[in-house]
């Protein structure tokens, strides 16, 4: 009973041809919404196009093959990238002067030349004509090679799932581990696995977001959760490897594309065959006050990378309502949605790659609050048919009251099943109160197995009445979005983001943290990694 | 108190004085008589006599969870019970709003930063940054508070002169790095450069939070107040609305 990867696709859009028409949403609104958010998006991409950053140089050398990182455990490519910025800027890219020096040493690697870049011993110049030629040739080379090692991850990735099979059921069953040390995250994830989970994220270290650097090798201490490293990705998915084999069924790995360094994050996603990775277009803009050019120049980046490497991304809309009411501003969920599917799609990623986010965050005092869950989370089912939407749970009404919170994710569980979403983090009905014990994690998993066997094909049935509450709520969404949108269109997004428009957060595209790791490109710029990925795109 | 001459009492289930409680945990057993049997012989060393277990489930491996029903026989003295009190309300982010709007009319203007040598931003991220730390919003989500986070490495001159232009109704400082107690001295240099800078009517609030302080060094460092490890950006921002607002129109 293994399914193709074109028919997994489909069917994990929840109800597939089932589920579209449900809402009666006029199809020259949604047209107009999609044209809009085009329209928002195109000068945040043409800048994107004309900028590059000390992370994504980062990530061309990783694609080259820098490794490893010196004594004080920096990385090699943080060192060789500041060492090429210092002699003739950042705006050539990093590759020609990189190669060109490597071509006139007659070496061919480049972590060596890292480290004697780093003793000082090695110049960089921005070579012309033949010299400028035979650089560009090698450092092609080069990276392509990195390229064909995320080609034959993926490869590898779609023969373990034909071997395993993927998940019977959907939504997908998404569990987190975030123990600190990654030896004490492996048998917490393949219980996890065990116990029916069908990808497994591993949250990072607090502030991972905020280093400009990518961690060296594995890891035991972090700050409530575990520093993302390239060791840490390989030895996680070694274990659900093992554990994939165990249950019959592919186990899928996640972890965050998020920060300064989603460029490198992205990289080494790929390059470790993790499967899905959180990526927003505006979550570390917003949220972490990162500078929002930097934050879009990276994120153009990692989500090429991410769709040469067959990865799933997640957006993180829900994050908007944690911070917003998740009535009144239920429209700003779905106009990220929007923003992020345009700038996912320009980055070369299908459908069948946006999990785009979104949350049970309505205060359960509220009346009627489960019907308007369930006409916000239709509304993106309808709005985008062909996405594994990324259903998140309730966390802001979660108090201390674990028996309430259980209640609650059971009925976040049942709007999941009646909507047809993708993939499905599983709540904790300790939320808010301690990180996740055993016995927390065994009785949520319960809760999700309960409703989805219960439940789990009612979408089919699940039609909301014409004209009715759901329906209604759902048309009002989307025309308040709609307005948000002509708005923004009105300035540019940009200045819509200086002026506090997403979220209540001001963030003027001259401030945030990471400016100064990005350059306008200089007319002869060059970068092997985006020219490879944009060919084949 | 008054009016209510009860002064004894125990749990209740449905009847006074019968005692019922109920518990819930994990041991790390298989699931079987022996493991309902040591159930019980956690809950009676808890003083739960007799002990129900209504529920036992096995866990992945080696692993079995308990529902426990049953009588406690400890009671309770109310005379007895001792409460620490927090020499400020904790105010949600709402009535933090509230009470600077209302009272000080203004946006109260919080400098953050991470001093000396120290890169570790992630604490004084955790307390600024919108984001927060354990399902808190940081500072920045706060209408009513205008934060500037300069970030790591701060000099103190700089983090003086940016208070000044910042008009910082409150100075935030974070410390983690404690090699060599750089943490402490750090501090020092920094009140002793306010206290240089500004008269002391003018002076912004000093605060200064790391995991390795001691809370009650406040006069030796020359703070006015020290956040240990745990704190949330609830407990900085109910102080600040504490120490700047309601206790000073108090004294005033």
């Amino acid at each position: 009973m293994r399914k193709g990867r074109r028919e997994r696709a489909v069917d994990l859009c929840g109800g597939g041809d089932g589920v579209t028409g449900k809402l009666d949403l006029d199809p020259v609104l949604v047209a107009r919404a999609r044209e809009l958010a085009r329209r928002a998006g195109q000068p945040v991409v043409d800048l994107a196009r004309s900028h590059t950053t000390v992370s994504v140089e980062r990530a061309v050398l990783r694609l080259a093959g820098v490794t490893g990182a010196d004594p004080d455990g920096i990385p090699w490519v943080n060192r060789l990238v500041e060492a090429v910025a210092a002699d003739v800027g950042l705006g050539h890219g990093v590759a020609v002067p990189v190669f060109d020096a490597l071509v006139r040493e007659g070496s061919t690697d480049v972590t060596l030349l890292a480290q004697k870049a780093a003793a000082g011993s090695v110049r960089f110049t921005q070579p012309s004509g033949r010299a400028a030629t035979a650089a560009r040739a090698a450092a092609r080379k080069a990276v392509g090679a990195g390229i064909r090692r995320i080609d034959r991850r993926r490869a590898e990735r779609d023969r373990l799932v034909k071997r395993h099979g993927d998940p019977l059921q959907r939504p997908w069953i998404y569990l987190i581990v975030a123990t600190g040390d990654i030896y004490e995250d492996i048998p917490q994830a393949q219980a996890a696995a065990r116990a029916g989970a069908d990808v497994i994220a591993v949250i990072r270290s607090t502030g991972q977001s905020l280093l400009d650097y990518v961690p060296e090798g594995a890891t035991r201490e972090g700050f409530a959760g575990t520093y993302a490293t390239q060791e840490n990705f390989r030895l996680m998915r070694a274990a659900l490897d093992e554990s994939s084999k165990e249950v019959g069924r592919y186990v899928r790995l996640t972890n965050y594309a998020s920060g300064l360094c989603m460029p490198e994050m992205a990289t080494l996603a790929g390059l470790e065959r993790l499967d899905m990775m959180l990526n927003d277009s505006m979550y570390g803009i917003l949220f972490r006050d990162i500078n929002p050019v930097r934050t879009f120049v990276d994120q153009r980046f990692s989500r090429q990378v991410h769709a040469r490497a067959g990865i799933i991304i997640n957006t993180g809309e829900d994050n908007y309502l944690t911070t917003a009411d998740a009535v009144d501003e239920a429209h700003t969920v779905t106009v990220s949605q929007l923003l992020n599917e345009f700038f996912a799609h320009e980055a070369g990623l299908a459908d069948w790659q946006l999990g785009l986010g979104h949350a049970f965050e309505i205060n359960p005092e509220v009346p009627e609050s489960f019907r308007l869950e369930l006409a916000h989370a239709l509304l993106a089912r309808e709005l985008f048919p062909d996405a594994p939407l990324k259903w998140m749970p309730p966390t802001k009404h979660m108090t201390g009251d674990v028996f309430r919170g259980n209640l609650l994710d059971g009925f976040f569980n049942l709007a999941g099943a009646l909507t047809g979403q993708g993939i499905l983090l599983v709540g904790m009905m300790t939320e808010a109160v301690v990180t996740p014990w055993l016995s927390d994690r065994d009785i949520a998993l319960q809760n999700v197995r309960y409703v989805l066997g219960a439940a789990g094909g009612l979408h089919e049935d699940f039609v909301p009445a014409p004209g009715g509450f759901i329906r209604r709520r759902a048309n009002q969404v989307l025309g308040e979005a709609l307005d948000l949108l002509e708005r923004i269109g009105e300035q540019t997004l940009l200045s819509a983001i200086a002026e506090g428009t997403f979220g209540i957060m001001k963030r003027p595209a001259d401030r945030g943290k990471g400016l100064d790791g990005v350059a306008a490109h200089e007319a002869d710029y060059c970068n092997p990694a985006t020219d490879i990925l944009e060919a084949a795109a | 108190m008054s009016g209510d001459k009860k002064q004894i009492v125990r749990p209740y289930g449905d009847t006074t004085g019968d005692g019922m409680v109920q518990v819930s945990f994990t041991l790390p057993v298989a699931h079987d008589k022996r493991a309902e049997g040591a159930a019980v012989q956690l809950a009676n060393k808890m003083g739960i006599d007799p002990a129900m277990v209504v529920h036992a489930k096995p866990m992945g491996d080696g692993f079995t969870f308990f529902v426990v029903y049953g009588r406690v026989n400890h009671l309770v003295d109310l005379h007895a019970v001792q409460v620490v009190e927090r020499d400020f309300a904790l105010l949600s982010a709402k009535d933090v709003n509230t009470v600077i709007k209302q009272r000080l009319r203004r946006k109260l203007s919080v400098v953050g930063a991470c001093i000396g040598t120290d890169a570790h931003t992630v604490g004084i991220d955790a307390i600024l940054n919108v984001k927060g730390i354990a399902g808190e919003k940081g500072l920045e989500y706060y209408r009513e508070l205008k934060v500037t986070n300069m970030g790591a490495q701060v000099s103190v001159p700089e983090l003086v002169e940016a208070a000044r232009v910042e008009k910082a109704d409150a100075v935030l400082v974070s410390q983690v790095v404690t090699q060599r107690d750089a943490h402490l001295h750090n501090t020092r240099e920094m009140s002793a450069a306010f206290r240089e800078a500004m008269p002391a009517g003018r002076r912004p609030l000093l605060i200064v939070g790391g995991p390795r302080f001691d809370e009650s060094m406040t006069d030796e460092l020359g703070v006015d107040r020290i956040f240990g490890r745990g704190t949330t950006p609830g407990e900085v921002a109910s102080y600040l609305v504490h120490a700047l607002i309601t206790q000073r129109k108090v004294m005033a």
